[in-house]
């Protein structure tokens, strides 16, 4: 179980404190598929990030399983079961798709076979893609889907994927959405996914919509989704403006 | 031959060698020859003009042969300068293993200098693999200063590794590269400072027969307080295309240039250069944090693989 209690984040710009993170608290049960949604700059990444250990927040505690990890490192923390596909994934020089998969693993006897198997769950073939570098020659959505498959190889108890669709094709979507329910319909793990997806944010059992530093909403996709519409159309002054004229 | 653990953990860094090697070889010890075979097809003699050295003589549609030339001073104050020479006939396929290791373990200077000319005939290619690497607690130098100068004839092929490990003091490396037509050279530098280190690499590929090709890859990581300078130079005399890629990884307080030159004596010819100097992105060590490496391990990880 993942336990936020009380999380804020603020950074200074100057003379001004900014908050980016105000007073969060939320439980997530073990299994459970979270999405993270809300508008651009509203804070989904950073609070996903303070869980990994990638910011640290200004105050509140993180509690994993029972453990508090607000102090531990990432490596720690990564060693205790949390794992973070990021959004845009570096790129390594000399490294290979075999090298990242097998660090991921853990198991530096990582065969082929499962390789290809987390490769073909993001829509990518072993045999093109196994002994190329995770460089520039790869594509932006190509390096995506590697990342994702580095979560799967990591096969952890909690995993994070910051915006997983972004950069990739409609089809290796849809195999991504296959892959995420499957995960989920096995009970393997606890995913929390940040979001716009119509499509992921309907595989969610809760939708939490992040904004402005706050939870906003919480519920089931089907109480969320109209909320979202809501929120996005109705909400903007400009539209507004143009229909009544 | 190879009769102490010394010997044979320099072998296995700098030739992969693990016993005897299989088909031609001669092995070079403290200035001495340790062991020498040839073969039908390959045959490796004495130099007979007074220079210090070996000919090695590849005879005409050789293939899939290897021959082992490795180098190692294990004892300290050593200097020597070596000329060998490469005879590879027509339509061959063979790979060269060189590579020198030093022991030094005392106060004086081990300094290694080889050049190595190859002459390689019509349609041959050649892969030579060549790695460096140094060792021993002694405050004496560990010195290489190696000279490679590759001549391919038409449609002749030479793919070139070279790699300095670690533990070498200061190395003043030239390799010049001359292409007939239809040649391809492809190089592939790897190297690694530390402490106190110098390193300088001069390059020079030339470009001189139609449809020739030349293409170097050169990576380096400087540390601490070493220091390197890169002089990859690219001539292209005729319709050909080239292209030169240096990257290096720059840490603590160390300093490296890299001056990168095209030159285009042809309207035809067809030149790149790419340089680029960086840390270890953040981004990339708290990826490999997040897979469970520690800080440490993850810059090794980034260091091991940018250099393999």
């Amino acid at each position: 179980m993942l336990e936020l209690k009380h999380i804020s984040y603020s950074v200074r710009e100057g003379e001004e404190q900014l908050d980016i993170l105000k007073d969060i608290s939320l439980t997530i049960d073990d299994h459970r598929l979270v999405v993270f949604t809300g508008p651009n700059g509203g804070g989904k990444t950073t609070l996903a990030k303070i869980i990994m250990g990638l910011v640290t927040p200004t105050s509140g505690q993180i509690l994993w399983n029972g453990q508090d990890v607000t102090n531990l490192t990432i490596t720690e923390r990564a060693r205790l079961g949390i794992s973070y596909g990021f959004q845009q994934p570096p790129r390594f020089k000399g490294l290979t798709v075999r090298d990242l998969l097998t660090l991921a693993s853990g198991d530096e006897k990582l065969s082929k076979d499962k390789c290809c198997q987390y490769l073909t769950r993001v829509g990518l073939c072993a045999n093109d893609y196994l002994e190329r570098e995770v460089d520039v020659s790869l594509s932006g959505g190509e390096v995506k889907r590697i990342e994702i498959a580095s979560i799967l190889a990591r096969n952890s108890q909690l995993m994070i994927f910051d915006e997983p669709e972004a950069g990739i094709d409609l089809w290796s979507f849809a195999r991504l959405t296959e892959t995420f329910e499957q995960i989920h319909r096995t009970g393997k793990a606890t995913m929390i996914i940040i979001s716009h997806q119509e499509r992921i944010i309907s595989l969610a059992d809760e939708v939490i919509v992040v904004g402005d530093g706050t939870i906003r909403h919480r519920g089931t996709a089907a109480d969320i989704l109209p909320q979202i519409l809501a929120d996005t159309l109705g909400g903007c002054p400009v539209l507004t403006k143009e229909v009544k004229a | 031959m190879m009769e102490n653990e010394i010997d044979r953990e320099l072998l296995e860094k700098i030739a992969d060698m693990l016993g005897k090697p299989v088909g031609a070889f001669n092995i070079r010890k403290d200035s001495g020859c340790d062991g020498r075979q040839s073969t039908e097809h390959i045959e490796i003699t004495s130099k007979t003009d007074g220079k210090s050295g070996i000919d090695i003589r590849v005879k005409d549609g050789t293939v899939g042969e290897t021959c082992h030339i490795p180098v190692i001073i294990t004892k300290p104050g050593i200097e020597e300068m070596v000329y060998n020479d490469f005879y590879i006939g027509e339509n061959c396929d063979v790979n060269i293993v060189a590579g020198c290791g030093i022991h030094n373990c005392g106060d004086q200077t081990s300094r290694h200098d080889g050049v190595h000319t190859f002459y390689v005939g019509k349609n041959s290619r050649v892969k030579y693999t060549e790695k460096h690497y140094g060792e021993g607690d002694g405050k004496g130098g560990k010195i290489m200063n190696p000279q490679t100068v590759v001549y391919l004839e038409e449609g002749a092929t030479i793919q070139m590794e070279t790699t300095q490990i670690r533990g070498i003091d200061s190395t003043k490396r030239y390799t010049k590269i001359v292409c007939g037509k239809g040649a391809e050279a492809i190089i592939t530098e790897r190297l690694l400072t530390h402490g106190d280190q110098v390193a300088e690499s001069d390059m020079e590929i030339v470009l001189d027969g139609e449809d020739s090709k030349g293409r170097v890859i050169s990576r380096s990581v400087a540390q601490d307080q070493s220091s390197q300078v890169f002089y990859p130079r690219m001539v292209g005399n005729a319709q050909c295309f080239g292209h030169v890629q240096c990257d290096s990884i720059i840490m603590g307080d160390a300093k490296i240039k890299s001056i990168p030159a095209i030159t285009a004596n042809c309207t035809e010819a067809q030149l790149v250069h790419e340089a680029a100097i960086g840390k270890i992105a953040g981004d990339q060590l708290l990826k490999l944090e997040t897979l469970g490496l520690t800080p440490e391990e993850a810059e090794e990880c980034i260091l091991k693989g940018f250099l393999a």
